[in-house]
């Protein structure tokens, strides 16, 4: 039976271990953006990889969410005749939650992964040794240029998300679910303000920050060839995923501190 | 030769995993002279190279470049070092990413030079100096072993280092290529006068480009000399590996006996 609390104590070991990592990494790599060694080029090639590639997955996730919400909260709310609903609840919703995760898991499997196998791929194959033995921080050239377009991309990205969700909801309840147009619209006007959209844009850029450490680390320690990279990319998409999960819950609960809900 | 070594190296350790690599190495290079370090695979000569470069860290020892311990140093103070030290890795290590040219303007770029037409006629000259020419857009994944090498190797020059470190340049290449890559290492060493340190175990390579000649065995250094001394030396250990004859001791698992069964 002694096997349990190791196993436990292995666990609790290694996560802090990977936080002791990861805070490593975010310290380095904010004490090289403060020093200015930014990279202009690599920068907007990081933009491009990271914002401009992922407005598919993320419109096309925030479009279907936003309409399949609205849908069941009609069925709910109609046997209670309060169709008008829908519009706040929705909104509200994709603001101060689906559209930050949503985006955030899918950023993660789509950006996290591609990071990760790209750096644990020239991890494996001595070209981050290359750089160091060229005098290049490996800090300085890969992961700040990928920190600061993931701070700068996934607000964005969210905002895109939560749009195209709040668009696909009302055109399901008006023009599929016969919804009045003027009552959804004075309803969504009523019951959301600025602070919901500021909720979005800060969950969304502390998950980009998150998932963009979560995944340089990962790559950076890849090892053992092509089956190391694999790991590390996998470790990647479930690690960020969870910790976006388990962050959305802490900060959802301090940020109602500073933006409290339904005290309009 | 110059009584003051360029880098010194002493007493140096390292493990990897439970295996002792580096049992007290010890060596000492002079200015414009190669060194060839010879030892058997998997012996830690790639091991002690990545030390000169600060890749690796020792466990215990010191590494005296120009007058200073540089295995204190860390990555941010290793910079100033490591522009004045190449290295030319196994494989290359070419950034995949990027074609030839893009590859061997990487440490100009970095290190501020701006002016487009400078980076043009410096990496023409290096792509040059390597017998490169033509071959600027390629992707390395387009290019043969000994390309890579010959490339990475312009990448390793083309701000004129003080030391280039050469690990197995002409492992995996047919004898002509290796010819053409020891040939290269001789030529850069009469154009650049720079001191170079080139691991090998190939000792037709050992005997086209050495000066000097050191022998690690078991973790440390085993023999240091010239190349007649090396040659003319009745030392078993040495005999074998220069002979390239194996011990019992060097003999793989061995076979099943045919009537093992019976």
């Amino acid at each position: 039976m002694k096997f349990i609390p190791l196993f436990f104590s292995r666990l609790i070991l290694s996560f802090f271990l990977a936080l002791g990592d990861v805070a490593q990494l975010a310290f380095e790599t904010f004490g090289s953006i403060f020093r200015g060694r930014i990279r202009g080029k690599l920068l907007l090639q990081q933009i491009a990889e990271v914002g401009y590639r992922s407005q598919l997955v993320v419109i096309v996730t925030g479009a279907f969410t936003g309409a399949v919400f609205t849908a069941q909260a009609y069925f709910q709310f109609a046997s209670l005749n309060m169709q008008t609903a829908v519009g706040p609840v929705v909104t509200l919703a994709m603001f101060r939650e689906l559209g930050p995760v949503l985006t955030g898991l899918m950023v993660a499997g789509r950006v996290g992964a591609a990071m990760s196998a790209e750096i644990g791929t020239m991890k494996v194959t001595q070209q981050i040794d290359a750089l160091r033995a060229l005098a290049v921080h490996p800090v300085d050239y890969l992961v700040v240029p990928r920190a600061l377009a993931m701070f700068i991309s996934m607000p964005l990205l969210v905002v895109e998300c939560v749009g195209c969700g709040v668009l696909a909801a009302y055109w399901v309840a008006v023009k599929v679910l016969n919804v009045e147009s003027v009552y959804f619209v004075n309803n969504l006007k009523k019951f959301t303000d600025s602070s919901d959209i500021a909720m979005a844009i800060i969950k969304g850029a502390v998950f980009g920050v998150i998932i963009v450490f979560i995944s340089c680390r990962e790559g950076l320690r890849a090892k053992d060839g092509a089956v190391g990279v694999g790991r590390a990319t996998t470790e990647t998409v479930v690690t960020c995923s969870l910790a976006v999960l388990i962050v959305n819950f802490f900060m959802t609960m301090f940020l109602n501190i500073i933006f409290p809900a339904g005290q309009r | 030769m110059n009584p003051e070594p360029l880098l010194s190296v002493r007493d140096l350790h390292q493990k990897i995993g439970r295996q002792e690599i580096l049992r007290g190495f010890s060596l000492d290079i002079y200015k414009g002279e190669t060194l060839v370090l010879l030892g058997k695979s998997g012996g830690g000569k790639s091991v002690f190279l990545r030390h000169l470069i600060g890749l690796m860290k020792p466990i215990s020892g010191q590494i005296i470049f120009e007058g200073e311990d540089i295995t204190k140093y860390n990555e941010r103070e290793l910079e100033p070092v490591r522009r004045k030290i190449g290295m030319l890795f196994q494989d290359g290590a070419l950034f995949d990413s990027m074609t030839v040219y893009e590859n061997v303007a990487f440490p100009l770029r970095e290190r501020g030079e701006r002016k487009e037409k400078v980076i043009r006629d410096k990496v023409h000259d290096a792509l040059g100096m390597v017998n490169m020419h033509g071959h600027d857009q390629k992707m390395p994944v387009n290019l043969s072993g000994g390309m890579r090498k010959r490339v990475a190797l312009a990448r390793a020059i083309i701000s004129p280092p003080h030391v280039i470190l050469y690990d197995e340049p002409t492992a995996g290449l047919d004898p002509i290529v290796s010819d053409s890559i020891n040939r290269l290492i001789r030529r850069l060493q009469r154009q650049l006068d720079v001191t170079s340190i080139v691991v090998t175990h190939d000792m037709t390579s050992c005997d086209h480009i050495a000066d000097r000649v050191a022998l690690l065995n078991e973790g440390k250094r085993y023999f240091h000399g010239t190349l007649q001394e090396l040659h003319g030396t009745q030392d078993p250990v040495i005999r074998n590996f220069v002979d390239g004859k194996s011990t019992d001791d060097d003999d793989l698992a061995p076979l099943d006996s045919p009537n093992e069964d019976n």
